[in-house]
């Protein structure tokens, strides 16, 4: 029943001869985050690029806001925060400097862009750097002056293309915080990621993107549900033992169990912790001598596997799968 | 300092500053092509080494020039600099204009223009605002230029007004071909490939015209291409201007010359800014 504020209906995009996006609809509740994921190459960036009018689809259309992005860029390009590797701040000019500049751009008066920039800069923790060129700057404070700079005017949408990728945990966690505040004050996110546990993180609902084509589409719960909550790691003393734990893990958890390339691992997916709590003392009954037993999220290879039959790749040379 | 987690915990300055706010109104082109042009002159600021090419090439042109061929061709080094210095002044001016093409292939391959095509700007204004902010380092080498020609025995019959005129000329023109460069900026891959292409197609337009010798002494063929050539026209006028003996065609030919460059050149780099993928 909530208004949608980005809306897509069969966007397609073609390089040359890939098609990178092939007709993606994506539909992104007011005031939430959405989740694009995928693996590189699955063609986020060149949605979030024709969603930000940077890129104009071949085919289909899409609305932010209720504008539509290739008749009313204009209008759009007024109402949108875009962050993204290729959507960058000027690394010569210094973190404060870069900030006026878009406040000047967006129509601030020298005093108002100023003090925007100001404010701006204490909000995201980088009052110390306001002198310093941008060039200078550690990968998390790069990444929270190109949230800084996708918020001059507040934008109610906000399009954050991988905003984590190549940070380091107490980064992503800084990132993720700001991610949930703006949420928490009504925008709408629209974030890509290659990591499950992001999108699971932070996203209300997900759409998992393949070959340019949305494969799967729902909230985290509905997603992981379709593959397993979680997958059992472990890891046996003896070679010799792994067909009889294989057994018992098939028994117990009532999953198909993988082995591991390692002739002592094998692994299997469970819906919840407690079957996998139970499989422990089975094992041990049964003799098995456990060196490692470790209990974890599926990984976006898991989730790829679940829903493609085939791991995630990280480009897209292969033909499309039916 | 804070660990990272307080910011969300705090929260104030953050949730302060992304409230929904009211927006200014939206500048028009000429402010918007204006903050580009204060943009790049702040990357002149905080990278002034950008400025070497600007003051050195003139002052090694003017200098070797001069005494490397002035007696050779024209049998002594005062008449050769009066002949040459506009010359090497419109040459040194139109080898710059290629940082255009370069420093706009630099800001995409770093992802800034992508972040200026997605504001609600003016569209031509961030080229706009480069051009502006290259006649900075144009007016910068022009000045070298002279400055030593005046130093070394230049004499401008044209006067103070002459000279301007001229400098003014030159800028426009370089204007105009800046257009050129900006669409293979656009087009190329990577910024080194925008210099070598660029330099591909300015030299035979700089050193083949009448920059450093008379068209006359030069076989048929060629003289056909220099007489053709928009920078021969270019220098011709310049050359005019500052002796004083500048006619109206000359200066006419050149200003119509700047004219149908850009009427023809901008469009095409507007359209490769706007579709660019």
């Amino acid at each position: 029943m909530s208004d949608l504020a980005i809306e897509a209906h069969g966007l397609v995009k073609h390089f040359k001869t890939t098609k990178a996006v092939d007709g993606v609809d994506l539909a992104v509740p007011a005031g939430t985050v959405y989740g694009v994921l995928g693996p590189n190459g699955a063609g986020k960036t060149t949605t979030v690029r024709m969603l930000a009018t940077l890129l104009r689809p071949d085919a289909g259309q899409a609305r932010v806001l209720g504008h539509d992005v290739v008749a009313h860029a204009q209008e759009v390009r007024g109402l949108i925060g875009l962050t993204g590797q290729y959507a960058s701040v000027d690394e010569d000019l210094s973190g404060n400097e870069n900030l006026i500049l878009i406040a000047r751009l967006y129509g601030y008066s020298r005093a108002a862009a100023r003090s925007r920039a100001a404010e701006l800069l204490h909000a995201f923790d980088l009052d110390e750097a306001a002198g310093r060129q941008v060039k200078t700057f550690s990968g998390g404070m790069r990444r929270r002056i190109d949230l800084a700079a996708s918020m001059v005017t507040s934008p109610r949408v906000l399009f954050l293309d991988e905003p984590t990728t190549g940070l380091d945990p107490r980064s992503r966690n800084h990132v993720w915080d700001i991610v949930r505040v703006l949420v928490d004050d009504g925008a709408t996110v629209l974030l890509t990621t290659q990591y499950l546990e992001e999108a699971d993180q932070l996203a209300e609902r997900i759409a998992v993107i393949d070959h340019g084509k949305v494969i799967a589409e729902g909230t985290a719960t509905q997603l992981k549900a379709s593959v397993g909550t979680a997958a059992v790691h472990l890891r046996v003393g003896d070679p010799a033992q792994r067909p009889t734990a294989a057994q018992v893990m098939a028994q117990v958890l009532a999953a198909e169990v993988d082995l591991g390339a390692d002739t002592t691992t094998l692994s299997a997916r469970v819906d919840s912790a407690r079957a996998a709590a139970t499989l422990l003392p089975t094992l041990l009954d049964q003799g098995v001598d456990v060196a490692e037993v470790s209990l974890g999220q599926p990984s976006l290879d898991e989730v790829f596997l679940a829903l493609t039959g085939r791991p995630a790749e990280d480009d897209t040379p292969t033909e499309e799968v039916a | 300092m804070s660990a990272p987690t307080t910011a969300a915990t705090e929260q104030n300055p953050l949730r302060a500053a992304i409230r929904p706010r009211e927006q200014p109104r939206r500048p028009g082109p000429v402010a918007n092509a204006l903050t580009f042009g204060w943009r790049a002159l702040l990357k002149i600021k905080h990278v002034p080494e950008q400025l070497f090419d600007v003051t050195l090439t003139p002052i090694i042109f003017t200098l070797m020039f001069t005494y490397l061929f002035g007696g050779a061709i024209a049998g002594d080094v005062s008449t050769y600099l009066q002949f040459l210095l506009p010359g090497i002044l419109v040459q040194t001016v139109l080898l710059i204009t290629v940082y255009t093409g370069f420093t706009m292939n630099t800001d995409i391959t770093k992802g800034v223009f992508d972040r200026f095509r997605s504001l609600p700007v003016w569209r031509p204004a961030p080229i706009v605002g480069a051009l502006l902010g290259d006649s900075v380092r144009y007016t910068i080498a022009s000045a070298i230029t002279l400055g030593l020609g005046f130093a070394i025995g230049f004499r401008a019959d044209g006067g103070l007004v002459g000279v301007v005129l001229a400098v003014l000329l030159l800028l426009v023109f370089a204007f105009a071909i800046s257009w050129i460069f900006t669409a293979l900026g656009l087009v190329m891959r990577s910024p080194n490939a925008v210099m070598g292409t660029s330099m591909i197609v300015l030299m035979p337009l700089t050193f083949a015209s009448n920059i450093f010798a008379d068209p006359a002494t030069m076989p048929g063929w060629l003289r056909a291409w220099v007489e053709v050539n928009p920078v021969s026209h270019l220098v011709t006028a310049v050359r005019g201007l500052m002796g004083g003996t500048a006619t109206f065609g000359d200066v006419a030919w050149v200003l119509i010359a700047a004219a149908v460059i850009t009427a023809v050149a901008a469009p095409i780099t507007m359209r490769l800014y706007r579709t660019r993928s």
